[in-house]
């Protein structure tokens, strides 16, 4: 997105919470907020504020940089000191990581502050609660926010309903897919799921899901639509591709409803695995209860499975040739499960179709609309509130 | 010489539209139609009153209107079996209403298939026992014959003239497409390739779909659409000829136009307007049959539909789910006429109504608004999904028969 935008000429500074090198980036002005490297910051998770990290960082970084937290606020001042003297014209502020340093600009210089917002805090925790800390920066973002951007209708309406935003403040650009970075001379190796390629050549259809295992992506909900799907027709299995801390739970509940041997666990995977994952796919499904967008489904349709998105994910909004369900209906899922396993003509059907369509939104048009909204922001002054 | 006229022919229809059938259900719960959900779309009874109320109701009442005022004004009429079959359940008025049309003897009604199905391009055998279905229903029920045949959806070609020949139908009906027809119009009788005795009418598209699909539509140059203006084109069109035929859905009035868009009182006042000065005229399909010779012949080898901008049967059966739903159904054939078992039967011959097929197709680009529309799943995948699983349940009601044969998945 960053370099679709400085070809229709942005000129950004872009600042990052770490230190490393960056080849191939010369489209825009890296700024490293802290000494950490890549590793360090993201041993910080969201939830493991204390876990600590105290190997290579000097005294002074010790106790500010161990958490999240300290690398925000380290980030937030690095920022302060950065546009005394760059001032900007917009700034634009990607969730709520960023969101305080997007805040403080604008107090700061006047400039508009566009936040984009990629994932809320009840995306992520997949309920109603979630942590109040990032509730009260999201809510603090939101409401600071000359215009916000959001990545699909469902992100808008969870701006909208649980925030209180006023819906003529938000606009939705959804993501799109760089289809050209596939283009890098991948060619599908049959041997790295060489079980499941025996078990294809059986008549069997492979069902592949890539996501992290937490209970956000409504994963319970799927194992339970695969041991329905299974009772009904038995040459299906099911691909769970990545790792996360639900791992042991699903495959507990997998054991219990007896298809252990229907579902591959691979742990987490990357590179070629990652994308060997794709590719042994018949279908790709999409179980989150709630996903702001969901790129994984155009990357699964790249490879050529047919989609099954839940209607929770945003990404189902711009896609036609796709079965879409609720996130809870274990009945239906089963049912296009099925439907897609016995049915050459439905498979083949979904899998063109999708092929038709999910590269039609390219970074391009979400570039070109992000500067649309600089423009209008920059004409308006951006002191609204 | 005689005058100048219009001949209407309005198609009523509703199918069955298969519930959520779920594989859940299969093998278990035979019941393919009636959705649980009172409110939802697919819900057959709720549809049907929805409809009545929106567009039979007031609709036949028009025409009543129109019949008593002008003498001279008469319509045609094709009216399906799974509609009546409705009708008697839920609105028994609405047939009533139509018995009266029909005794005031300006109203023909014409023949077609019992189920709106597409049996001609699969299974003649079947096809001419739902044309026999349907002669029946409608003698039995408003005591007349047909005489003029239509296909589901308009579809027509030669050999379909020429059947309809033999059976001794004095006319048929096709779409009037200028690929077809290349310089010649619509707006005259015509004679079927290698047929005797039959005449062909052919649909003036123009002025149908001024009504039927942009009557409503704000962004079309002409809208809002006067009786005048309609009239005037009309007018126009038959200068130095003798016949328009207006063919359309009977629903155009009140359902896809509702009553809001001034549909009803733009059709009050353009038959007024026609029969102004006594000049024009309104026929039935047998009686422009009956005025004027055929002027020459037209050949259709491939065939030909009143529907999107292709004109043929890709809305139906253009990709591999609509086609497979289709070789599925008629595979079963004599398995299914063998059990002799009514209910059986009719269910599958329900399940061989066009619109199933319709619901599945994926024509987005281009036409894909119209089909997005009438269609009541979320999507054509769905719509396929709900109708293999009537089909597996079909096999299993066989295979309970037969005890033969595996259940094919």
């Amino acid at each position: 997105m960053s370099k679709a935008l400085a070809i229709q000429g942005a000129d950004i500074d872009f600042v990052i919470p770490y230190t490393a090198d960056h080849p191939g980036i010369d489209f825009m002005r890296i700024h490293s907020a802290t000494g950490l490297t890549p590793l360090e910051r993201n041993g910080l998770g969201a939830y493991d504020s204390s876990k600590v990290i105290n190997k290579s960082l000097s005294k002074a970084d010790i106790n500010d940089l161990k958490d999240m937290r300290g690398v925000q606020k380290r980030y937030v001042k690095f920022v302060e000191n950065f546009v005394g003297d760059n001032k900007p014209d917009v700034v634009h502020a990607h969730d709520w990581l960023t969101m305080e340093a997007g805040m403080r600009v604008k107090e700061l210089t006047g400039a508009p502050l566009i936040v984009h917002v990629h994932a809320t805090e009840f995306d992520r925790s997949g309920s109603d609660t979630g942590n109040p800390i990032v509730h009260e920066i999201e809510y603090q973002g939101l409401m600071m926010a000359d215009r916000i951007l959001a990545v699909s209708n469902i992100t808008k309406s969870i701006i909208m309903h649980k925030y209180g935003i006023p819906e003529d403040k938000i606009e939705v650009v959804y993501n799109a897919i760089d289809v050209s970075s596939f283009n890098d001379g991948y060619v599908y190796d049959f041997s790295t799921y060489k079980y499941l390629e025996a078990l294809k050549q059986e008549g069997y259809t492979v069902a592949v899901t890539v996501t992290r295992f937490t209970i956000q992506k409504g994963l319970t909900h799927l194992v339970k639509a695969a041991a329905k799907a299974c009772q009904k027709y038995d040459k299906i299995v099911f691909l769970f591709a990545g790792d996360g801390e639900q791992r042991d739970e699903l495959i507990s509940l997998a054991s219990k409803l007896g298809i252990s041997d229907k579902i591959f666990f691979t742990g987490f995977v990357r590179g070629k695995q990652w994308r060997d994952a794709f590719s042994v796919g018949d279908m790709f499904i999409m179980s989150s209860v709630s996903e702001p967008f969901g790129l994984t489904a155009l990357e699964a349709a790249h490879h050529g499975n047919a989609l099954i998105i839940s209607k929770q994910s945003g990404v189902g909004e711009v896609l036609h040739g796709i079965f879409r369900y609720d996130f809870w209906d274990e009945d239906l899922l089963a049912d296009q499960i099925i439907g897609i396993a016995t049915s050459d003509a439905l498979k083949t059907c979904l899998q063109n179709d999708i092929k038709q369509e999910y590269d039609k939104i390219t970074w391009r048009d979400v570039a070109k609309k992000c500067l649309m909204v600089y423009e209008k922001m920059k004409s308006q002054g951006g002191l609204a509130i | 010489m005689s005058k100048r006229g219009i001949a209407l022919y309005l198609h009523v229809h509703q199918p069955y539209r298969v519930r959520k059938y779920s594989v859940f259900d299969t093998a278990y719960n035979h019941d393919y139609f009636n959705d649980s959900d009172y409110n939802s779309e697919r819900n057959n009874e709720q549809v049907f009153r929805k409809v009545a109320a929106k567009s039979y109701r007031p609709m036949n009442s028009l025409l009543e209107k129109m019949i008593a005022a002008h003498p001279d004004f008469k319509v045609s009429l094709s009216i399906t079996g799974t509609f009546l079959e409705q009708a008697e359940m839920w609105a028994p008025d609405v047939i009533e209403s139509f018995k009266r049309l029909v005794d005031s003897g300006r109203v023909e009604i014409v023949a077609e298939t019992y189920y709106h199905s597409l049996a001609f391009f699969f299974s003649k055998a079947e096809f001419e026992r739902q044309v026999d279905m349907h002669r029946n229903k409608i003698k039995e029920l408003f005591g007349v014959e047909t005489k003029v045949f239509r296909n589901t959806e308009l579809s027509y070609n030669d050999s379909l003239a020429k059947w309809a020949d033999e059976k001794g139908f004095k006319g048929i009906l096709a779409e009037g497409w200028d690929p077809v027809l290349e310089w010649r119009s619509p707006n005259f009788v015509y004679k079927p390739k290698d047929t005797k005795n039959i005449s062909l009418l052919l649909k003036n598209y123009k002025l149908s779909d001024d009504i039927a699909f942009r009557f409503s539509n704000k962004n079309w140059s002409e809208w809002p659409l006067s009786a005048e203006k309609y009239s005037a084109w009309a007018n126009a069109s038959i200068s130095d000829q003798p016949l328009i035929n207006l063919f359309m859905d009977y629903e155009t009035f009140g359902e896809h136009q509702w009553e809001d868009t001034g549909i009803f009182n733009f059709f009050e006042a353009f038959i007024s307007k026609w029969l102004e000065g006594g000049d024009k005229t309104f026929y039935t399909l047998s009686e422009a049959i009956d005025t004027f010779e055929p002027i020459g012949e037209i050949s259709m080898p491939y065939t030909v539909t009143w529907a999107d901008t292709e004109r043929d049967l890709t809305a139906w059966l253009g990709n591999s789910m609509q086609q497979e739903a289709m070789r599925y159904i008629y595979a079963i054939e004599e398995d299914v006429m063998s059990t002799k078992d009514l209910d059986l039967i009719s269910d599958w011959r329900k399940l061989q109504t066009s619109d199933h097929v319709y619901y599945m197709c994926t024509k987005w680009f281009s036409d894909g608004d119209v089909h997005a529309y009438f269609s009541p799943y979320s999507s054509p995948y769905d719509a396929f999904l709900y109708y293999l699983n009537t089909v597996r349940d079909l096999r299993w009601r066989l295979h309970h028969y037969h005890h033969t044969g595996g259940l094919n998945g």
